[in-house]
């Protein structure tokens, strides 16, 4: 249990750590860069009332999964003896897949879902505007082409690979 | 000096927003397992939840004014509340939105129509004085640019593509472009926010939107329609028939089981 007055903000984030995505198991809420602000208040001045706010930026504005990671967040805080949780929402600044860790990256392509490229790729209007080429996360080939813009979730667009000829989703910018 | 929101035009305003994604919404998640291929089947609906999640965003925003602007009353709006439990002349969105998905032609134009739009009104609402409506509409802009690309892409395909696919185009521009005016004529409640600097002019961003559909429209070897008679209404509540229909499915949950939750 926790003892409310040795509260620090790596305890909570060390709690954090272990809630993943639901839609992506490998990665934890923290690789993913949506946890934005720790806060703890009242720890010393009145333990009665001390408590925990965590601040979570939404993904993709429709994404379902934010109601799940809402009420996980909550249930590990539980477990670890946090009792005063809140569990704030901001929507600015947006989120953008600059976001995710590094460590989170790696561990995107050895699950097979090929990262996000760096922000200069973020969609642009034009239509059959030439993208960059996305690398395979299997063969790491770049010999890659786009099927749908539109994967199995919001985040997720898909492609196939022509030279290892397996299909693939991609995060993609955001 | 605290200044107290205008809630007489603020709360329509982010209702006409709120209505606008949630009735779009509806609509492109009727495809929900009957799109043409997989592939599009999946990108319409991930469109569709795309325009949810802004829906949900500005109808927490819009039930926190209502709550303010009542004192706290004893059943409270929600998010909920709002899309489920209002009547077709509460409903504040264009007639464009409610109209019908006809084949995958009528629902790609109607959907490049109004993500055309949709990009031109949040690029300006993302620097707006309303800090709440500012951020929403940052992170959705660049939702709606996949949006706009992605229809874009499919009207040229159409529209350039068979003979059977340019005749469809041609039929879809009939149906849907009385609706095309109603979205460039501000309602009063957007005309008297303007007048705080709340809310985009939207007048202003028809000249922008006629010079994208025309380079689009002409790379589709489609033409722009001129002198159509444009309906309005929808954003003062005087829907078409469809909406009646719309609500009846939509809202069919909380009205058999009310306050039903999930």
């Amino acid at each position: 249990m926790i003892n409310i007055e040795n509260i620090t903000e790596e305890k909570v984030l060390s709690v954090l750590e272990t809630i993943v995505d639901p839609e992506v198991p490998v990665l934890s809420i923290i690789d993913l860069g949506i946890v934005r602000k720790i806060e703890i208040y009242d720890a010393v001045t009145k333990p009665a009332s001390a408590g925990v706010r965590v601040f979570i930026t939404p993904t993709y504005t429709g994404c379902p999964a934010m109601d799940v990671i809402n009420m996980n967040i909550r249930m590990a805080l539980l477990e670890n003896g946090f009792t005063n949780i809140e569990i704030k929402t901001v929507l600015s600044p947006a989120w953008t897949t600059d976001w995710m860790t590094e460590a989170g990256k790696q561990k995107l392509k050895a699950y097979g879902i090929a990262p996000p490229n760096i922000k200069q790729q973020v969609c642009m209007v034009d239509a059959f505007h030439e993208e960059e080429a996305i690398q395979c996360p299997h063969c790491n080939s770049y010999n890659t082409v786009l099927i749908s813009r539109f994967g199995s979730t919001a985040c997720k667009a898909l492609y196939k690979c022509n030279d290892c000829k397996e299909p693939f989703d991609y995060f993609k910018c955001h | 000096m605290t200044l107290i929101p205008n809630y007489k035009f603020l709360i329509p305003y982010i209702l006409h927003l709120a209505d606008n994604t949630l009735i779009l919404a509806q609509r492109n998640s009727e495809w929900c397992g009957h799109g043409p291929v997989l592939e599009q089947d999946i990108a319409i609906t991930n469109i569709s939840l795309d325009l949810l999640g802004q829906a949900r965003n500005f109808y927490q925003y819009a039930a926190e004014l209502v709550n303010q602007s009542t004192n706290q009353p004893i059943n409270p709006a929600t998010e909920d509340t709002l899309a489920c439990l209002r009547d077709t002349r509460d409903f504040k969105n264009c007639l464009l939105a409610e109209q019908e998905n006809g084949d995958w032609g009528q629902t790609i134009l109607r959907q490049f129509l109004f993500s055309n739009y949709q990009y031109l009104l949040y690029e300006k609402l993302k620097e707006n004085t309303d800090q709440q409506l500012a951020a929403i509409a940052a992170k959705a802009l660049k939702e709606v640019t996949y949006h706009l690309k992605w229809s874009t892409e499919w009207v040229i395909r159409l529209g350039d593509g068979t003979e059977e696919s340019h005749q469809r185009m041609l039929h879809a521009i009939g149906e849907l472009w009385p609706y095309v005016d109603e979205l460039f004529i501000n309602a009063e409640y957007e005309i008297a926010l303007l007048n705080d600097s709340i809310g985009v002019d939207v007048a202003s961003l028809q000249p922008p939107w006629n010079k994208k559909t025309e380079e689009v429209f002409s790379e589709a070897k489609l033409e722009v329609p001129q002198n159509v008679f444009g309906q309005k209404g929808g954003k003062q509540g005087v829907h078409t028939e469809k909406l009646g229909y719309i609500l009846a499915e939509l809202q069919f949950m909380q009205r058999a089981y009310p306050n039903s939750v999930w």
